[in-house]
């Protein structure tokens, strides 16, 4: 892939600075991006200022300071309708993470839905977030899981969806790029097949966000979740993205300040949406903090970190397969910069412990997938995951601390 | 190579995680239970067949999972053959000290020779369950409690 020279990847690793730092005396090689990724300075000096200089409540007061944080969380708002080019702001709903916006549909929209026998399509390389959500609707309520295997490579086939999908089904729950194989699914198509079933489509997009840019209108998706700190933001803020169409039938989340019009002792009415879904203090710091961290992105540009990312993932696969004993799970030919591995006769933890003492943070493990590894027979893999200030020299050090882990185990 | 992974892997340890002794399942066993780790998906199932004296007269395991919780496995099956209950539960006593970075005196000489492979793992906090997901189980099998899990 041809290399983007006015990227300047020194210069925008000083705006991390946890980056300098050593680990086991080595210089820390962060490839656990896919799990959280490390926040720029703008982000955290832009909470630090509105934290020191403009905070307070939202919603609530009629002084100063409330109206001035109410300003800046409700322009957070329209930044993330801006990021994911979502039609209106009130689409756009805060929560404490992804995890929080896919549960917020389960209970919000879907659970009043479901009778028992209804449906649920998901694939079998969702993250847990995504599929512990409806074995609740199934455990509490009757729903029946249908299950999408992926190819050998990783790939989910979009027919395989479409055949899954039958007069029961009441949505189908996707990933957007798997947070294991770092497959991209075929979500614009997916949605076209769902929808001319009448199936409303949940996207899953903690990783998608994070590669390549996002359009929630282009998708054609009913709800995509996000999370801050996998952005460069901070933990404790996500969104739930849902379309318009579906707001005003969904029944409130949570109970609490904020999201009412009215409370009397024999009676309760709810505000609009998004407020009907944000109750109690939302994060606002946090929310403030995600806005910074997307100007960041988009300062950098998206494009510009997709390809950069591209090419690092590129090289580190191609390296990693021409080594002897090591096994890439996920080869999927449209995929995000997330490297799923294993060393033949090294279990991933003893894999993990000893890249770490070589400064390589990796994740090993099942990466909150089980059903995706009982599916490739494996019990964990390792994961190398690649974000905007990684570089070449990180991706040196990751083979180098392959071979060593090769090694210790001879 | 770091001093910390070189007492972590040494090579009776590698050996053990290569060749689990008394591995598998044993017909007459009385007491079985399982350790699972839920952060990682290890598990671990221990077989105990103890007599009417509370002698452990044989201990196997089988399972799955890192080559430090196969070889704590596989060494422990190999020191409790013999021993009664409450020998056993001591030997855990002072392993689970020595994995934590405690000399374990209470320990006699011999078991903690044998056990001291297994202290690199204090150096690394993250992997002590590792070590101590067979140990656990197996005092649940005695324990009559069915399974257990570290995390």
């Amino acid at each position: 892939m041809r290399q983007d020279t006015s990227y300047d990847v020194a210069s925008l690793r000083r705006d991390f600075p946890i980056l300098a730092r050593e680990v086991h005396g080595r210089p820390l090689v962060y490839l656990d991006n896919a799990a959280s990724a490390q926040k720029p300075k703008h982000v955290l000096e832009t909470m630090n200022t509105f934290a020191t200089s403009e905070y307070a409540n939202v919603h609530r007061g009629v002084h100063y300071l409330s109206g001035a944080a109410t300003e800046r969380y409700e322009e957070a708002r329209v930044r993330v309708q801006r990021f994911l080019n979502a039609a209106h702001s009130d689409e756009i709903i805060f929560t404490r993470g992804g995890t929080e916006a896919i549960n917020l549909v389960s209970y919000a929209y879907l659970a009043p839905l479901i009778q028992p026998g209804d449906e649920i399509v998901l694939s079998i390389m969702e993250h847990h977030s995504n599929i512990v959500p409806w074995h609740f609707l199934r455990e509490r309520q009757g729903a029946v899981l249908k299950w999408v295997e992926v190819s050998d490579l990783g790939e989910l086939d979009p027919a395989d969806v479409a055949r899954a999908i039958g007069p029961k089904t009441k949505l189908v729950a996707i990933s957007h790029m798997s947070n294991v194989l770092g497959t991209k699914t075929p979500l614009q198509e997916i949605v076209r097949l769902a929808h001319a079933r009448d199936v409303p489509v949940l996207a899953d997009g903690c990783q998608g966000a994070v590669h390549g840019v996002v359009d929630v209108q282009a998708l054609g998706v009913d709800f995509y979740a996000i999370t801050g700190h996998k952005l460069y933001g901070p933990t404790g803020i996500g969104v739930l993205y849902a379309k318009r169409k579906h707001l005003k039938s969904m029944r409130p989340f949570q109970g609490g300040g904020e999201m009412i019009r009215e409370v009397t002792k024999a009676n309760v009415t709810y505000a609009d949406a998004p407020m009907r879904f944000e109750a109690g203090t939302p994060p606002i710091i946090e929310a403030v903090g995600l806005a910074a961290a997307l100007d960041y992105i988009d300062d950098v540009g998206r494009e510009r970190i997709d390809a950069h990312e591209q090419a690092l993932a590129g090289i580190a696969a191609k390296r990693l397969k021409e080594m002897n004993g090591v096994r890439i799970i996920g080869e999927a030919r449209d995929k995000g910069p997330i490297i799923s591995f294993e060393a033949i006769g090294i279990h991933a933890h003893d894999l993990a412990t000893i890249l770490d003492r070589e400064g390589v943070a990796v994740r090993g493990g099942h990466h909150c997938a089980q059903p995706l590894m009982e599916r490739f027979n494996v019990s964990g893999t390792a994961r190398a995951s690649f974000a905007l200030y990684n570089t070449q020299a990180e991706v040196d050090a990751l083979i180098a601390a392959v071979h060593e882990a090769r090694k210790v185990f001879g | 190579m770091d001093q910390g992974l070189r007492e972590l892997y040494q090579e009776i340890i590698l050996d053990h995680s290569r060749h689990p002794r008394h591995f598998g399942a044993i017909a007459d066993a009385n007491h079985v239970a399982e350790g699972h780790n839920p952060l990682c998906g290890d598990k671990v199932k221990i077989y105990l067949s103890v007599d009417a004296n509370d002698r452990i007269k044989d201990v196997s395991f089988e399972g799955r999972g890192c080559a430090i919780s196969v070889a704590s496995a596989s060494l422990m099956t190999e020191m409790l053959k013999g021993r009664s209950v409450a020998e056993a539960e001591e030997l855990m006593g002072g392993f689970l000290l020595l994995v934590k970075g405690d000399d374990a005196q209470t320990l006699e000489e011999d078991d903690r020779e044998r056990l001291e492979v297994m202290a690199g793992v204090s150096a690394f906090p993250m992997r002590v369950k590792c070590a101590t997901l067979a140990w656990h189980a197996m005092k649940a099998a005695l324990d009559g409690k069915g399974n257990t899990r570290t995390e």
